[in-house]
């Protein structure tokens, strides 16, 4: 039969259901075929923290939010055009995100009364059978009987067919969206080699959804979304703990060290430790210690050791680690330590994300501990963030907290990956006993013009010294009680992190003026939403600019002068306002906040209408 | 132990400009000589040895070993010493920890230092106090004693370190005293021969505030009936004229006298075997109980078994043999790319 095909720009679709339903290897799959096909694309997977929660419930619904378009977007975006919905709770648990005229497709088996009354509708209700959808197209399609069907003579037990049910609603989205199927065969064929009666189903199921949209009469337009008119090069798919860790690697490789990945489990972290230990071939050593603080101890042992020590863990880890990241600061020690960050306090929401450890980053010590605090803005920029923090921890001799959180860390996008060749290399601050020895004494606290004392490692010869927690004199680094030595350390140490803000690039405007109205500044995953709401602003002829902050301690030396150039200063985070307090109390610019603690990030019009309410006053 | 060709160091060699600073009369300055002998006597590079301490009277020890050192935070040096042994395998490295070190705030980490088996040599120095924070019980300290925080006596049961350490598995465990240099000397010797984590537990004395602790295994005139000193391939005897012995009665040791026994009929020591280990750390009596079993000294206890830092080398050298030399460009290019002109 005969379909039109419209154009659209722009498409998000929304692929939910029960947490066993395989949503999120849909929308995988789903991605990376549009990703291919050379849309741009941004994806947001939104799933509960229990492995297995209650089936059928809303507390039990995984989405995966997907966005691919023809033109530039930097957002999985606000409302969602199509949904798929596999039971009655998604739908009840996503209907709010869906836009007006939206599509739900239905799987109408995950609607019966036991799915009904699971998802709480009222007695009777069935949003299938009554009005309360009528502002949305509904497709239903009774996906468990159609999957059993076409697999009927497959030999395979009611279980196994079933898993096969998401397959047919990818098989109809490739064809409503005119997707080749060939990116998923090849991934099926992959992943199945060794149980060919599976793959066999799951290929099988899947032509059968695309062959449902081609023969079913009442689908009459199909949606083209062409490639978009990204800049010109090679590309890959890149999710952000992904980016991390292997930024971390090209890093230690850059710096000509070893890397030594000390960790404990847990979410959103968990996938660099997976990711790295996955590089061996690197020399990557991972090592899934006892505790957090035991993970921290043994990566300040491989830094001591001369290695690249590098830490993760999200909010509640990070404040296990706090003493001993109190040690690193005062070794003066090259360490990375890096939180994905989660809803908080306590254990809080650890699948959700929130940017609500920003200031126990900068002061979640005792004592006057600082470091320096870095954040990437995306998935694509965790790796190039990671390496940076690399450097900035082995050229200055000092701690760095790399803040990522939930969002960019599962989060994926298109990435013009770079050639290894054109990553500078990092320069550590290793000890030369011929330079450095005076009279045969080595005295590991003298510094050089930029207040970094060097590293003597273990197995150079004659620089034996020994270090620790306890206060030490400025020179010598032996013990000190000395009331003047200790003041001098303290401040020294805050020199010396202070400093580098001479060696990190200067604070840019990334989008609009030099000067205006009103400056929108962010920080982390913000970086998306804010970069769409400003274009849109810009477009509509207001005079709004963007900054994204990647160096939150020291802040770049410029940054107090750029917030002058503005009326007004906007700053939105997902938090109750930290970054916004450091910025006020440092410079003479009373911003404005905008603040969103629901786990979820920011839409781009949450962030442009405070932004027109401003412009307005 | 790596070893030099060059010049013979001595015991002054190993000691730094920095004072000493424990108490007079503390059982550490025993320890740190023996330490400093023994390795010079074994002829160590300084810079190829290792220190790692945690938070206490005798983490300081760093402080006065000229080799490279780290005093640490509170119970973590297990911790810090794995990171290092795993990306450094050459080193000699060291651990100094204490009672309460070891055994309340770190043990969590020393337990799973002792399962992994890294090529460590743990001393835990056993004075049954907190010396540093000045005089409250610790995990050693046996039930009833009266310290500043236990005016009407401590409720705890005490930990039996070595009982402890069996149970976590490790593969070298041994004990120790401050007042007999010549046996330290030896165990030192034997824990750094040992391929794989070393727990060497030291009994100490702090002359301040548990003064005595262990007199009665240290003093000359109890010494003899109150101790054993283990010898491979040799029976348990003890007493002023050696004219007891230790006999397996079933799995229940039992003094008996050499003169009703002869020695063939003793337990024979054989640090190999685990189960008679398990029974060594369970001599465990208070000495001051009626008919209580002396208490065990030597190395209870050892077992050849692969090291950590060694398996994890082997998965890398394994990774580079299947996939070749890590290749930056192919990583950061991943699986799947594609192209847009």
């Amino acid at each position: 039969m005969s379909s039109v095909t419209e154009k659209k720009d722009d498409v998000i679709i929304l692929f939910a259901g029960d947490s066993g339903d395989g949503m999120q290897l849909t929308g995988s799959l789903f991605t990376n075929t549009s990703a291919q096909f050379g849309n741009d694309i941004s994806t947001f997977p939104n799933f509960p923290a229990e492995i297995r929660a209650p089936q059928g419930t809303v507390a039990g619904v995984s989405g995966f939010k997907l966005r691919f378009a023809s033109i530039d977007i930097f957002t999985p975006g606000d409302e969602v055009e199509v949904m798929v919905a596999m039971n009655a709770a998604a739908l009840k648990a996503n209907l709010d995100q869906l836009k007006v005229g939206g599509t739900i497709i239905a799987n109408t088996d995950g609607f019966d009364k036991k799915n009904l009354r699971l998802a709480k509708y009222d007695e009777e209700a069935n949003p299938l059978l009554d009005e309360s959808l009528d502002k949305f197209r509904v497709i239903e399609m009774d996906v468990t009987k159609i999957t059993r069907q076409t697999l009927v003579d497959s030999g395979l037990g009611t279980k196994d067919i079933d898993r096969c049910k998401n397959m047919y609603v990818l098989g109809f989205l490739y064809w409503m969206y005119n997707r080749s199927l060939a990116n998923t065969e090849e991934f099926i064929k992959e992943k199945f080699a060794k149980k060919p009666e599976i793959r066999d189903a799951n290929l099988k199921v899947l032509k059968a959804g695309y062959y449902f949209g081609d023969t079913n009469e009442t689908f009459t337009t199909r949606y083209e979304v062409k490639s978009a008119n990204l800049p010109s090069g090679e590309y890959r798919s890149i999710m952000g703990n992904q980016g991390t860790a292997l930024g971390l690697i090209v890093a230690a490789q850059k710096a000509g060290l070893n890397l030594f990945y000390g960790s404990y489990p847990i979410t959103p972290a968990s996938d660099i430790l997976h990711e790295l230990a996955r590089h061996k071939e690197f020399g990557v050593k991972t090592f899934q210690a006892e505790d957090e603080i035991a993970a921290i101890c043994a990566s300040i042992g491989a830094s001591y050791g001369g290695t690249l020590g590098v830490t993760a863990s999200s909010g509640p880890g990070i404040a296990l680690k706090g003493e001993a990241i109190g040690l690193a600061v005062m070794l003066e020690l090259p360490l990375l330590i890096i939180n994905v960050q989660r809803g908080g306090p306590s254990t809080g929401l650890p699948t959700k994300t929130e940017q609500s450890d920003l200031l126990q980053a900068m002061h979640g010590r005792n004592g006057e501990a600082p470091l320096v605090v870095i954040a990437p803005c995306s998935p694509s920029d965790c790796f190039e963030t990671a390496i940076e923090a690399a450097r900035i921890s082995l050229e200055h001799m000092v701690p760095v907290m790399y803040l990522s959180d939930g969002f960019i860390a599962n989060g994926s996008e298109p990435w013009r990956f770079p050639s290894a060749a054109d990553i500078k290399p990092i320069h550590p601050r290793f000890a030369n006993a011929e330079k450095e020895l005076e009279n045969g004494v080595y005295y590991p606290y003298r510094r050089d013009e930029n207040l970094v004392r060097s590293w003597a490692t273990p197995g150079m010869k004659d620089l034996q010294h020994r270090v620790g927690g306890l206060e030490k004199d400025f020179e010598t680094g032996n013990v000190s009680y000395d009331p003047e030595n200790h003041e001098r350390m303290v401040r020294i140490r805050k020199e010396k992190v202070e400093k580098i803000a001479e060696h990190i690039p200067e604070q840019a405007i990334g989008q609009g003026e030099e000067k205006g109205e009103l400056l929108i500044l962010g920080w982390g995953s913000t970086y998306g939403a804010i970069r769409t709401a400003v274009r849109e602003l810009i477009t509509e002829g207001h005079a709004v600019s963007h900054a994204q902050v990647r160096y939150l301690s020291p802040f770049p030396k410029n940054l107090g002068e750029l917030l002058q150039r503005f009326d007004q200063v906007l700053i939105p985070e997902i938090n109750d306002g930290q970054l916004i307090q450091l910025i006020n109390a440092r410079y003479d610019k009373r911003a404005l906040p905008l603040n969103k603690i629901k786990g979820m990030p920011f839409t781009s019009r949450e962030i442009k209408e405070k932004a027109k309410e401003l412009l307005a006053k | 132990m790596s070893t030099t060709d060059t010049q013979q160091l001595t015991a002054k060699d190993l000691a730094t400009d920095q004072d000493v600073r424990w108490c007079p009369g503390c059982g550490d300055y025993s320890i740190l000589k023996q330490m400093q002998s023994t390795l010079a006597e074994a002829g160590i590079k300084k810079e190829d040895t290792v220190f790692v301490s945690g938070i206490g009277c005798s983490s300081r020890f760093p402080y006065y070993m000229d080799t490279y050192g780290m005093h640490s935070i509170h119970g973590r040096a297990t911790a810090i010493a794995s990171g290092l042994k795993a990306t450094r395998p050459e080193l000699s490295v060291w651990v100094i920890t204490g009672d309460g070190d070891a055994l309340s705030i770190g043990g969590n980490h020393l337990i799973h230092a002792l399962r992994r088996n890294f090529d460590v040599n743990i001393l835990l120095f056993n004075n049954e106090i907190y010396g540093l924070t000045k005089g409250q019980y610790s995990p050693t300290s046996p039930k009833g004693q009266v310290t500043k925080s236990t005016p009407m006596g401590s409720l705890d049961h005490p930990f039996n370190p070595l009982a402890l350490a069996m149970g976590a598995e490790a593969t070298f465990i041994a004990r120790s005293m401050d007042r007999d240099p010549k046996h330290m000397r030896a165990i030192l010797q034997a824990a750094d021969a040992h391929k794989g984590t070393s727990l060497i537990e030291i009994y100490q004395n702090c002359n301040v505030f548990n003064d005595g602790a262990f007199e009665v295994f240290t003093d000359k005139s109890t010494k003899p009936k109150h101790t054993i000193f283990l010898e491979e391939g040799e029976p348990l005897t003890f007493g002023d004229e050696r004219e007891f012995g230790i006999r397996m009665n079933g799995m229940k040791p039992e003094v008996v006298q050499l003169k009703d026994f002869s020695k063939e009929d003793l337990w024979i020591h054989d640090s190999k075997d685990m189960g008679k280990a398990l029974i060594l750390t369970r001599m465990f009596d208070d000495p001051r109980k009626e008919n209580a079993l002396p208490r065990p000294f030597g190395v209870f206890y050892r077992e050849e078994r692969y090291l950590y830092e060694d398996a994890m080398q082997g998965q890398i050298d394994r990774a580079k043999e299947i996939k070749g030399e890590g290749d930056l460009d192919q990583l950061i290019r991943g699986g799947h790319t594609w192209k847009v002109a």
